[in-house]
């Protein structure tokens, strides 16, 4: 197709084959498909309500969106949650003041995604493997703090997913503010085209006097901050902190990334895209617990749905990259 | 200095010093783990591992990762199980069949979506490794296959032995690292899988069948994976749908590349592999006798691997320095 061919495109055509617009129609296809299971469903409050039960992985998954653009992955975050949350949960529980024990957290997460980035960025290792390895790590070490028991956390610290701030829980709000925050990041700043860049071509990303490792550690950083936050976040929904805490985890956030359209080589995708996936997972998997299929059952749809997705944003980019 | 090196490049030799040091230091303090017995311990931790290892050693030669080996071992084990339970007059050795059968498919599976999709084997194995737990439980409804569905026979390979007091799976564990090594050095098939892995793009240019060569290896590391499945009803002699194989990839991984497999790919011996699993397997053995709680096994198998990535980055910089005679380019 030559180049004049392609100007002449209509926008409606170009709109058509972005991968946002198959998880758009994919979520209208499985709110008709849910609310035919059960009339309830289409009470807004109701999904709302469940959308907490994925509000923290939601988050996680919007900056990871980011991580996987620029080309790196990363599948430590599920158990840098369980690490911080089991942290800032044996801190407070042996005496230290709250806001320092919060504070031990959130440190706690944010030096987790220093150590992946320094082993990533300065040592050049895989971020894949690096990070299966923190993985093991990570949620070895909370085993390790909090052993086999539950840690409660105080009752006033508990169920800030129930905090209705105009008319919807906290954490959903905070998650809708995330999405809109980072996705004028990425989609209008120059920070968030150099993102673009070199996920797409990092060694001429370098070569145009993008600081590449800077901007790659600052997003591994981010990467860590945001799980400790979603940890002490889920923290607060559960009551009290186990070391399984959010396992499993790393499955929903590549998940939603990979169902949002974000082109796992890098260079491609949007926190649009990761924003309507959260919401199609979180609408399908509370259809699947309407229609009473059992978790095991989800959790096979769920591994076929990351194959499918990443199978269709393959073949829609192959088809609008010429 | 030089002999330092000479360890330093010699990964086996490495290891093996490693292995000597650890169980020396182990010693020291508890003067009972250098007994036979505590060898006995040793090895009975270890022939999953070895199996599982060296499936997966392939696929990383040919720069993959197969991280759902866990899931294959787990839905192979229950499969086999739910044979003997609802068939018990079956002839058990039909068992393997079944076990490594059901493994070859689900690897062939994973091979296929890496191969003809073109998509990362990261996502695809994290995927079935969901989509394979997932089945365990469905085709299982949830339940457990108990200690007395599992032929007696099975059970006992894990006990009886036909020399040395060494049990029948450890030969057999020893028998597929033995196969392994003579498939990797002195096949083309097994050749072509490293220079695969060297270099994907010159490998196709040579006339090496990349696809054929990749869907191999993950057949061959779904195969083993389902052999170390029913080896597994052997050893505990339970399948549960939710424990068995749980977290075995990691174990796996660590252990082979600790035993210097280069997560590069295009590197990697089965010695070595052999003698990483064998680290692993003191480690695992002297944790309860040192009185170290098992709740830290999943934090040390993280940091080896950590340690492990980290000593290959060393070693090939220096393999870099000792050709060129110079420092590593930036």
């Amino acid at each position: 197709m030559s180049a004049r061919e392609t100007a002449v495109r209509p926008a409606w055509k170009i709109a058509l084959y972005r991968p946002e617009t198959m998880t758009f129609m994919l979520l209208v296809l499985a709110m008709f498909g849910a609310s035919a299971l059960s009339p309830y469903f289409l009470d807004i409050a109701y999904i709302l309500d469940s959308f907490t039960l994925s509000a923290e992985f939601a988050m996680v998954a919007l900056v990871l969106t980011m991580v996987i653009i620029c080309g790196e992955i990363d599948l430590s975050p599920a158990s840098n949650m369980a690490l911080s949350a089991c942290l800032f949960a044996w801190a407070q529980s042996s005496g230290i003041p709250m806001p320092i024990a919060i504070g031990i957290g959130l440190c706690a997460g944010v030096v987790m995604g220093l150590i992946n980035g320094l082993m990533v960025i300065t040592l050049q290792l895989p971020s894949i493997i690096v990070t299966i390895g923190t993985l093991t790590l990570y949620r070895g070490l909370a085993q390790v703090i909090a052993g086999d028991k539950s840690i409660r956390v105080p009752d006033w610290f508990i169920g800030i997913n129930n905090w209705i701030v105009l008319g919807t829980p906290f954490t959903v709000l905070l998650f809708a503010a995330l999405s809109l925050a980072l996705g004028l990041v990425l989609g209008t700043t120059v920070f968030g085209r150099q993102i673009y860049l070199i996920g797409t071509n990092e060694i001429a990303a370098t070569h145009a006097g993008i600081r590449t490792k800077r901007i790659k550690m600052s997003l591994f950083v981010a990467m860590g901050l945001a799980s400790s936050i979603a940890g002490l976040l889920t923290a607060s929904r559960l009551g009290s902190v186990r070391y399984d805490l959010g396992l499993g985890g790393e499955l929903q956030m590549v998940l939603m990334a990979m169902l949002g359209g974000t082109y796992i080589f890098g260079g491609r995708g949007t926190i649009l895209g990761t924003f309507l996936a959260a919401w199609l997972l979180v609408v399908a998997s509370t259809g699947m617990t309407v229609a009473n299929l059992l978790p095991a059952v989800q959790l096979t749809v769920l591994g076929i749905l990351l194959i499918v997705s990443i199978i269709a944003t393959n073949f829609i980019y192959s088809r609008t990259q010429r | 200095m030089n002999l330092l090196r000479t360890l330093l490049i010699r990964r086996e030799a490495g290891i093996f010093v490693m292995i000597v040091l650890f169980c020396l230091a182990v010693g020291v303090v508890k003067p009972q783990f250098l007994s036979l017995n505590s060898l006995r311990i040793i090895l009975l931790l270890v022939p999953l591992i070895l199996i599982g290892a060296m499936g997966q050693m392939l696929v990383l030669v040919a720069r993959h990762v197969d991280l759902s080996i866990g899931s294959i071992l787990g839905l192979s084990a229950m499969l086999t199980g739910m044979m003997f339970k609802f068939y018990p007059e079956i002839w058990w050795p039909l068992g393997f069949a079944l076990a490594i059968g059901t493994g070859t498919a689900l690897g062939l599976f994973n091979g296929v979506l890496v191969t003809y999709f073109r998509l990362p084997a990261i996502i695809v194995t994290l995927g079935t490794l969901n989509l394979y737990r997932g089945l365990t439980y469905i085709v299982s409804d949830a339940k457990q296959i108990d200690r007395q569905f599992v032929p007696s026979a099975l059970k006992s390979m894990s006990q009886t032995s036909p020399m040395f007091g060494i049990p029948w799976i450890i030969f057999m564990s020893l028998g597929i690292a033995a196969l392994t090594y003579v498939f990797v050095r002195h096949s083309q098939v097994g050749r072509q899988i490293f220079a695969l892995g060297s270099n994907p793009v010159a490998a196709p240019l040579r006339g090496i069948n990349a696809a054929r060569v990749t869907l191999l290896v993950f057949a061959l590391s779904g195969a083993l994976a389902g052999l170390a499945g029913i080896m597994y009803a052997s050893r505990w002699g339970f399948v549960n749908p939710s424990n068995t194989g749980n977290g075995f990839e990691f174990q796996v991984i660590a252990a082979v590349v600790i035993g210097g497999v280069s997560i590069n790919g295009g590197s990697g011996s089965v010695l070595g592999t052999v003698l990483g699993v064998l680290l692993l397997g003191c480690v695992a053995a002297a944790l309860p006798l040192l009185g170290i709680p098992g709740t830290t096994q999943s934090a040390i198998y993280g940091a080896v691997i950590l340690i492990a990535l980290l000593i290959d980055r060393s070693v090939r910089q220096q393999g870099i320095k000792s050709l060129t005679g110079r420092g590593v380019p930036a």
